[in-house]
């Protein structure tokens, strides 16, 4: 009993526990890092990242959205809102195309069910927005986004086209 | 009768000997896959869908075309009969286009719904699909062929309902193609029922294309208010607008058809001349729109105003025959509290003399069912086909199970069914021609009867068990129609038979029974003093007007007599839904009202059916409910009896006495010697009698702003029709003619048409290029257009 006092005050008087934690601190300090320094640096993604969503394009600049409505109806958040007509082509367009970020949960759903791989979400994953209305994609908006990542969104799905 | 006995998957079932498997089955809660199969077509059994497992048949047989036999056993659910579904299912798929997600039909449609429960997960076909192109069949029904499964629904629909072989299958086999053979549109009044019926997406609503999905409509219970059969409608919404309107199953009214104009009026609702905010005249800057209480003070202080110079009878109301029961009350409420007995709906009428012999309300004579089974009837310048579809459906069964349909009438549109007989006679000349059947039906021996078409008609009625006489618009809206009324009303008792009236508009039973008519309160009450009817109040030139739903220079009988009379009248207040040159130009006080599905109402059917509905979708903008601004505008005028809080409260308190209501054929005189009148004589050669009522989808404001119905054939056009001998005789070259009535001159086009009695023209009334000629049944004179 008493023994167990004694070796209780020696190991506080030698500070033998900060030692042992110094030890690791100093293992770590010489490791290579694992976090980075983001902005400035990022980690690797997946291809099946899902970030912000984005609305793509036919090579010849046609918009593939079609109009379907199936995102919107599978949609658990009722994240989507589409209106749709005839355009003057005759062909089914969207009028309306608005996802509402706030409301999204970024389940995929809708790129799931989306037969013309219109609606993706890209791995785009850093914006923000100051008022709620930012926060709603139009189709202009997400039309833009396409737009802008287009290459990289048909390389990931290239590669992750024999998995599907 | 005598039952059978059968097993379908081990349920014992009984059924009537005859019927086949698929109705026994359907009855009893027992789903068999179909598509060619339909309950109101014949059987074609072509799609091979229903194929179940019959004990001791050696193969699968089709449910659809197989009776019921004593001691039957079958299975629906067997290996042999999913089997035989699922390779059905296979074939019918290997040319069916995989662009569900485009397709309207998509997630309603039958295939969809029948893959998933009948159908293999995987496709096994590789080739190359078939492609059939599009055919343009019209405004109103969009063609996909491709999608097509041949279930020949379609086609089997013209040949049996529509009566108008209009569709038709081209080549056999995997070539068979669905279509018009000539290319041109479809011209049934009841073409919009293949949407319907397609079960997948080859036959779609043109209007309604692409613009919302199965799964976001709402559906809502509506009554149709064109005609006064009041066809039941489920109207889809989604997003607060009407999107498109389909058929609800009724079998007494409308079985499970809906006429063109029922579906697609819906698209007048949100045509750009609706009136959205009220207005009131200005001195200076016209019309301009104001907040509800101004407008509704302008109003109650118009009317105040033109009663305390003029007197209260200085005030005359019009409503439209469409209007519901609850408007068609507060209106003659309001009129009487303020002391004006003027009150009228019926717009198209110019001969009301006869008006204390009338009925009740104006009754069908029998319910619309029981049309089925009358074997002789007599059309009286009715046209059915146009004016009533589904009175006209009705009418095709009783003929084409061997009842006489007879007519006499002043313009023979063309009859989708085979007529006993016809009889094209001047406007002039009905009365006279009438009154030949009621001689030779009352002539005490049926063998002296002369061998003419009067006569044969007289036989044919006297003959019937069930003989019916159907008065139609043009007997209405007839110069003479108290002496058609008595004739007909003499004809059908000297027949043994009913006498019917087909009237204009949704609700002019109701109106009748709300109290709308001047000489009769709400519920055949009596009134003090009998107020004008329309064509006094026009005569009279009334200076105060209140119009509820009417747009005079096309709803009134006399267009420009209507429109010179409201022009120079000192204070017009309208309760309108569109705008229009009449509200620009002359009203004072506009108020937007309602239209069908943004307003709870009541509507009286010829039968005499109470049908009630409530509001679908909220009104555009700051529009309200007609019976709302009639109780607030009672409030305003400090009247008794308009503390409503809801159009129930309205409603209750004609309910009891609207369900005991009897129908009635009404106490016609007996017809003077005179009643016939004489057929007028042409003092000029170049004078011709005018017919012509309204056209199809020109009945009242609603559908003449429908766009898509606007671009059929069917809508009233403003187009001269002579025949060929007066075209001949008054040497018309072109294709224009210039038509002379009193002081009108106006150069309207020209076409030569059998249909048109000779010495007549025919020129459509409620258009506003003919609007300014006047009345029909006048002497317009054709020259040749400089």
């Amino acid at each position: 009993m008493m023994l167990k006092y004694v070796r209780q005050y020696l190991r506080g008087l030698l500070l033998l526990e900060l030692f042992r934690g110094l030890r690791l601190t100093g293992k770590k300090m010489f490791e290579p890092k694992v976090t980075v320094r983001y902005p400035e640096e990022k980690t690797p993604q997946s291809g099946r990242f899902r970030g912000l969503h984005a609305l793509r394009r036919y090579p010849n600049g046609e918009e593939r959205c079609i109009a379907c409505k199936l995102c919107e109806a599978v949609c658990p958040a009722c994240a989507i809102t589409i209106e749709s007509e005839q355009r003057a082509d005759g062909t089914r367009r969207t009028t309306r195309y608005d996802i509402d970020l706030s409301k999204c949960i970024f389940c995929g759903f809708c790129e799931e069910s989306c037969p013309v791989d219109a609606i993706v979400e890209t791995r785009f994953q850093e914006y923000h927005a100051e008022r709620h209305e930012d926060l709603i994609m139009t189709k202009d908006k997400l039309l833009e986004v396409g737009d802008r990542l287009e290459q990289q969104l048909a390389e990931d799905r290239a590669a992750d086209a024999r998995y599907r | 009768m005598a039952t059978i006995n059968i097993e379908v998957d081990g349920k014992p079932l009984e059924a009537a000997p005859g019927t086949m498997l698929i109705e026994v089955t359907d009855d009893a809660g027992i789903y068999i896959p179909r598509f060619c199969y339909h309950r109101y077509l014949s059987v074609a059994a072509n799609c091979r869908m229903c194929l179940v497992d019959v004990e001791q048949a050696p193969k699968p047989l089709p449910a659809c075309a197989t009776p019921v036999t004593d001691g039957m056993k079958v299975q629906t659910r067997s290996a042999r009969a999913l089997d035989a579904q699922r390779s059905v299912m296979e074939f019918l798929l290997i040319n069916h286009p995989l662009d569900c997600p485009i397709c309207d039909q998509g997630g309603e449609c039958e295939l969809q719904d029948l893959a998933m429960g009948f159908g293999r997960d995987v496709s096994r076909y590789q080739e190359r699909k078939r492609v059939v192109p599009d055919r343009n069949i019209g405004p109103l029904v969009r063609t996909d062929l491709t999608r097509c499964i041949h279930c020949t629904r379609c086609v089997r629909f013209g040949e049996e309902v529509a009566g108008l072989r209009e569709l038709g299958t081209l080549n056999r086999g995997e070539q068979l193609e669905i279509g018009t053979y000539v290319e041109r549109s479809m011209r049934s009044e009841l073409s919009g029922n293949v949407i319907d019926l397609c079960p997948v997406g080859a036959l779609t609503s043109k209007p309604f294309r692409y613009s919302a999905r199965a799964w976001e409509l709402r559906e809502h219970r509506a009554v149709a208010p064109h005609d006064a059969v009041g066809s039941n409608v489920c109207l889809h919404v989604a997003q607060d607008r009407i999107m498109r309107v389909v058929p609800e199953e009724n079998p007494d009214i409308n079985e499970v058809w809906l006429s063109d104009r029922d579906r697609f009026s819906y698209q007048g609702l949100y045509h750009p001349e609706r009136l959205t905010e009220p207005m009131i005249r200005d001195e200076l800057n016209g019309l301009r729109p104001v907040d509800w209480d101004t407008a509704l003070r302008a109003a109650a202080r118009g009317l105040r105003q033109l009663r305390e110079a003029q007197g209260a009878a200085a005030i005359g109301a019009l409503l439209s025959a469409s209007a519901t029961v609850e408007e068609a009350f507060l209106l003659q409420r309001l009129m009487r509290g303020l002391g004006s007995p003027h009150i009228d709906h019926r717009t198209w009428q110019c001969d009301f003399s006869a008006d204390a012999e009338a009925p009740p309300f104006p009754w069908l004579g029998c319910a619309i069912a029981d049309l089925e089974h009358c074997d002789a009837v007599l059309l009286v310048g009715a046209h059915p086909r146009t004016q009533q579809p589904m009175i006209n459906h009705r009418l095709r069964k009783a003929a084409l199970s061997g009842a006489a349909v007879c007519r006499l009438v002043d313009m023979a549109y063309p009859c989708n069914f085979p007529l006993a007989e016809s009889i094209l006679a001047a406007p002039s000349a009905l009365p006279v021609q009438l009154s030949a059947i009621l001689q030779a039906a009352s002539s005490a021996q049926p063998d002296a009867v002369p061998d003419t078409a009067a006569g044969r008609i007289a036989a044919q009625l006297a003959a019937g068990q069930r003989t019916l006489i159907l008065l139609g618009e043009g007997a209405l809206s007839h110069p003479a129609c108290a002496a058609l009324c008595r004739l007909a009303a003499r004809l059908a008792e000297v027949c043994g038979g009913q006498l019917g009236v087909l009237p204009p508009g949704a609700n002019s039973a109701g109106a009748w029974l709300a109290g709308a008519v001047p000489h009769r309160g709400p519920l055949l009450s009596a009134v003090p003093q009998a107020g004008y009817n329309c064509q006094q109040m026009l005569e009279q030139r009334l200076p105060g007007w209140l119009l509820l739903g009417v747009e005079p220079e096309l709803d009134c009988l006399d267009g420009r007599l209507a429109g010179e009379v409201l022009r120079e009248a000192e204070f017009k207040l309208c309760l309108a839904a569109f705008d229009s040159e009449f509200l620009r130009n002359c009203a004072d006080v506009v108020l937007p009202i309602a239209q069908y599905a943004e307003t709870p109402g009541t509507l009286v059917n010829i039968e005499g059916r109470v049908q009630r509905f409530a509001a679908a979708v909220p009104p555009p903008g700051a529009v309200r409910p007609a019976w709302k601004v009639l109780r607030v505008l009672g409030n305003h005028l400090q009247l008794d009896g308009f503390e409503y809080r809801s159009c129930e409260e309205v409603y209750a308190e004609l309910a009891d006495g609207l369900q005991q209501l009897q129908p009635g054929s009404g106490d016609w005189q007996a017809p003077s010697a005179t009643a016939a009148g004489r057929e007028s004589s042409r003092p000029h050669k170049q004078q011709l009698e005018r017919c012509g009522g309204p056209g199809m989808y020109a009945v009242d404001a609603l559908v003449r702003h429908a766009d898509a119905l606007q671009q059929t054939d069917g809508g009233g056009d403003a187009i001269v029709r002579v025949s060929a001998e007066s075209c001949q005789a008054l040497q018309l070259q072109g294709d224009r003619v210039q038509v002379q009535c009193g002081e009108t001159r106006l150069v309207l086009p020209l076409a030569v048409a059998a249909t048109v009695p000779p010495g007549c023209v025919h020129i459509h009334s409620a258009h506003p290029d003919t609007a300014a000629l006047g009345p029909p049944a006048t002497m317009v004179r054709l020259s040749r257009a400089e």
